[in-house]
């Protein structure tokens, strides 16, 4: 019985993350539209679109190997697994102690190299600009990544995802100012990992700014709508990420009843919608960065992920 | 019969076949022969490892009647020389399978055949060598055979160039290491190990033996500065010996490090430990930054040799500063890292340099601009060199990510440290080490993408044909290791643990009964990964949404020029090559490199075309190596003069310099 109930919450992460990412993303793009005094199309667009990608016929370029056609698969798999480790409104789910942080970092990073490999494939030239440009912007966002992974686990004395959200809410944590850096980092990698503005526009249409469409630019139909829905639960994950780390209230503890299970799910809605609104709020009110301003920009998030993770170290031993 | 004699008896018939080889070098089928008898020596000298490891049992010792009258040659073999036996043994069983088909097309078979077998029956000298004098001699015999290899294509101009430097650099090691040796023998000259294990010494002598020893073994590993040689001598190397020199011998240095750091010279002060470790982070990010910039396939794979030493050396610090503060259970984890990652870039690095010789072989080009599109045409070497890329990029579910991931969480526990110099320090380095990876990740997928996918960008890249059964046995075997021990690492965590015991006096907790395969290498932590689950979720999930999609949305497909935002190039040229991926990465590191770009546009109207010009060094080459080979010549040509001078003024020198020795040997006395 107890088996059961735990498999079917973590059931329950898995398809709130399949279900709910692609209305975030029509979320974001609405809040956009508002803020540019555009009606914008309906939350619901991204389903409707998903829903037209998967009927269509892939046309699939002459020179695409299977690599191409299995990518779209491995990315969604990839990503989904790792969103399945993210805590959304309960911890301690039964498959938790799959991977760490560190090891959800990793995913996601496979799920890149894939996708970067993909963009290679057909052999054309904006597919290869695409991947170089995303994996110099990998190569710096993940060790801003692990250094913040770093510091929250050093405050919290695991990388294990769900021991660490327990621990951000059981309160004995109070502010702290590396905290507070590595939420600063992360944020940034958050924006340049999901390709949002100021590091890549996902709703450009000039090919020589593309980053992350301009890999995607040989893939159609079902093998797109793999694609975009991986990218969906990506942004999902990430915000997930953030709330649970950073914003640990009202998730579900281990072994919480219905009641508990319900409350951390609302508050968990409330947050993805807050995150979404938040996301379109500041894209707004920001313009996307030249590409060779990018490492900057995330070199700043290095910066605060390692000043964050030696602070701690001072505050220690002072 | 023990471990030690099977081991024995293995390497004499390697040393058997080296002298047949000889005897039949102009025979093409005889040769391959050779190859072919080398693997189960190697696979014997394996089994000798993987016997003594599993079984545990107190080391054996042998002393041949041969070398110093008054010492003989002892031979041990511990927990420590049975892993790297160990390691070593697959290694070379998988070169020498894959060197079967490779001398059918080599145009002189005759000037391999007889030093591969030697040279791996020198490593294994080197590895259960009981005495300094073994020991050296063996670190000789390995460091001449693989010059020897170096120059089977002696006729390249850069195979020459490579094998002298080789040879500079191999001698400049041996000595320091010959210092190193003796400094730890002292004046009663106790060369044995266990006389050199029982001595005492004060802090400041095991410093300086422990920056000799850096400096000697660390020269063979490819540690920055010391690197210079090996991006140029490992690619000039037939490709099985390319792998056995990056995914062996550069461990059997690392082993050499690890037994007179761990092993031989006891408790060794904790500042040493920050030196390892810098210089291991560093070392990690330049060879990753240059093997980014490098447009050579085997070129590209030597740089990222010396990353991947670049992290065992970290390891390796990690583990000293732990073992120096007396923290046996986190050097435990820190040694485990690193022998783990050592094992596993055995496996991925020399599978690489298989597929990069079996592409070499197809296509007789080794620049990676002049390839793409093999996938098409080569797909069993295609499939087995992604598993070789994915492993090497530290991606789960594969096994380059189980070492990095342990390494991590030894990196992790650093706030156990009690000197707060190293509190700072480790997470530096962790995030290096970090940025290392990220960078590994950028350069593989530049490496596999351009080689491999893609339209081809030469004539002998489209006609390529896939290579020979052996080879691909050779590589799949590795592959298949590379996957296992993704996703079953427990088994050879608790397989190597002896060796970690034996030298960080403690142990990881038992990995292989965790349910699922999952690793927990810190108890208290709770931190765990799953390599078995992950693969069985992702397939699932995979799976299931294929299954899905084809089932119930569409499974049609039509094939079609490829799109490319409506201008679809004729040209393979105009695809993103080796040099334009690597641009953005080039630019932001190009104070490692020194990289410049000078563009040059004809003025308007003029037709000649644009240019672009791209510059890249090694700093260590430009700034330090060429310097000092200047200043040698000058210094060289002021003493020239002494060749000319007439009878008197030699006789005189030569009174002057007695005179000045007397007075020398009077003011010691």
């Amino acid at each position: 019985m107890e088996l059961i109930r735990d498999l079917a919450l973590q059931a329950a992460q898995m398809v709130l993350f399949l279900a709910l990412a692609p209305g975030l993303v029509g979320l974001v793009r609405k809040v956009k539209a508002r803020l540019n005094r555009r009606r914008g199309a309906p939350v619901i667009q991204p389903y409707r679109d998903l829903a037209r990608l998967m009927r269509k016929e892939v046309v699939l370029a002459d020179n695409a190997s299977w690599l191409f056609r299995v990518s779209p698969y491995l990315i969604f798999a990839a990503t989904w697994v790792a969103a399945a480790l993210v805590p959304s409104f309960a911890t301690g789910l039964h498959f938790s102690w799959t991977a760490d942080l560190i090891a959800i970092v990793a995913l996601l990073a496979s799920a890149r190299f894939f996708l970067a490999l993909a963009g290679m494939d057909a052999g054309t030239a904006f597919g290869g600009i695409g991947a170089s440009r995303e994996m110099m912007i990998g190569a710096l966002a993940e060790p801003a990544m692990l250094l913040t992974v770093f510091s929250v686990a050093l405050v919290a004395g695991t990388t294990q995802l769900s021991d660490v959200v327990a621990f951000m809410a059981s309160g004995g944590v109070g502010i702290r100012v590396s905290l507070g850096m590595a939420l600063v980092a992360l944020l940034i990698v958050a924006l340049a990992e999901n390709a949002r503005i100021p590091v890549d526009n996902p709703a450009t249409h000039l090919e020589l700014t593309m980053v992350h469409e301009a890999m995607v630019l040989e893939y159609s139909g079902r093998h797109l709508a793999m694609i975009e829905l991986a990218a969906a639960m990506k942004l999902m994950l990430y915000i997930a990420l953030v709330g649970c780390v950073f914003l640990p209230w009202g998730i579900a503890p281990a072994g919480a009843g219905a009641g508990a299970l319900m409350t951390g799910l609302v508050l968990f809605l409330a947050k993805l919608a807050a995150g979404g609104v938040l996301l379109g709020l500041f894209e707004t009110s920001i313009a996307k960065m030249r590409v060779f301003r990018v490492p900057d920009f995330l070199g700043a998030a290095l910066m605060l992920g390692l000043l964050g993770t030696l602070l701690l170290f001072v505050s220690r031993s002072l | 019969m023990t471990p030690i004699d099977l081991a024995l008896a293995a390497g004499a018939a390697l040393i058997g076949l080296s002298a047949a080889a000889i005897a039949l070098a102009r025979h093409r089928p005889a040769c391959a022969a050779v190859h072919g008898a080398a693997v189960p020596c190697a696979l014997a000298l394996a089994a000798a490892g993987l016997w003594a490891l599993a079984a545990d049992a107190p080391p054996g010792a042998v002393v041949l009647p041969l070398g110093l009258p008054w010492l003989g040659a002892g031979l041990r073999l511990d927990a420590l020389s049975a892993l790297l036996l160990m390691l070593m043994g697959v290694g070379g069983a998988a070169a020498g399978l894959y060197g079967v088909g490779y001398l059918r097309h080599e145009t002189e078979p005759g000037r391999i055949a007889p030093f591969l077998p030697g040279f791996l029956a020198a490593m294994a000298l080197v590895i259960l060598a009981d005495d300094a004098f073994t020991f050296l001699l063996g670190w000789e015999l390995m460091s001449l055979l693989s010059w020897a290899l170096v120059l089977a294509h002696h006729r390249a101009e850069d195979a020459r160039r490579a094998g002298l430097l080789y040879l500079v650099m191999a001698g400049f090691g041996t000595m320091v290491l010959l210092l190193a040796f003796g400094l730890m023998a002292g004046p009663e000259g106790g060369y044995g190990f266990a006389a050199i294990r029982a001595a005492e010494r004060g802090p400041a002598l095991t410093a300086l033996v422990l920056a000799l020893a850096l400096a000697g073994a660390g020269s063979k590993a490819g540690i920055v500065p010391l690197h210079v040689w090996l991006p140029a001598a490992h690619p000039a190397a037939p490709s099985h010996v390319s792998a056995l020199m990056s995914g062996v011998m550069t461990k059997v240095a690392v082993y050499g490090l690890a037994r007179i750091a761990f092993d031989l010279l006891g408790p060794v002060p904790w500042w040493m430990a920050p030196v390892l470790i810098m210089a291991g982070a560093g070392t990690a990010v330049t060879g990753i930054a240059l093997a980014l910039a490098d447009g050579g396939m085997k070129r590209v794979l030597a740089w990222s040799t010396i990353e991947n030493v670049g992290v065992i050396l970290a390891a390796l610090g990690l583990a000293l500063a732990f073992r120096a503060s007396g923290m046996p259970a986190l050097a435990a984890l820190a040694l485990t890292a690193a022998f783990l990652h050592a094992l596993n870039h055995m496996l991925f690095k020399s599978l690489l340099f298989m597929a990069a010789g079996a592409v070499l072989g197809a296509t007789g080009r080794g620049d990676l601009d002049a390839l793409g599109g093999l996938i098409h045409r080569m797909p069993v070497t295609a499939l087995v060199a992604l598993i070789g890329a994915t492993a090497i990029a530290a991606l789960p579910p594969l096994n380059g990510f189980v070492s990095e991931w342990l390494l991590f969480q030894a990196v992790l526990q650093s706030p156990a440290l009690p000197q707060p110099w190293l509190q700072f320090l480790v997470p530096a380095a962790g995030g290096m080490l970090a940025l290392a990876a990220a960078l590994a990740a950028a350069c593989f997928v530049r490496f596999y993408g351009v080689a491999f996918l893609g339209r081809p960008r030469s004539d002998a890249a489209a006609t390529a044909r896939e290579t020979d059964g052996w080879s691909r046995a050779g590589m799949a075997a590795l592959a298949g290791l590379c996957v296992l021990l993704g996703v079953l690492p427990g088994i050879v965590i608790d397989l190597i643990a002896p060796a970690v015991r034996l030298l960080a006096g403690a142990g990881l907790a038992p990995q292989s009964g965790n349910a699922w395969a999952t690793l927990v290498p810190v108890p208290q932590g709770r931190m765990s990964y799953s390599g078995l689950l992950v693969v069985v979720f992702v397939a699932l999930s995979g799976g299931a949404a294929a299954w899905l999609v084809h089932r119930l949305a569409s499974r049609r497909l039509r094939r079609a020029p490829a799109w490319d935002c409506g201008f679809p190039e004729a040209s393979p040229l105009t695809q993103y090559g080796a040099g334009s991926f690597a641009q953005p990465l080039r630019r932001v590191l190009a104070p490692l490199m020194a990289a410049r770009e000078r563009v040059e546009m004809p003025p308007p109207g003029a037709v000649a075309p644009a240019r672009l010009a791209v510059h890249v060094e090694d700093l260590a080459w430009t700034r330090l190596y060429l310097p000092l080979a200047a200043g040698l010549d000058r210094v060289t040509a002021r003493l020239n003069a002494l060749q000319f001078l007439t009878i008197r003024r030699y006789l005189a020198l030569v009174f002057a310099t007695l005179v000045l020795l007397l007075v020398g040997l009077a003011l010691w006395n």
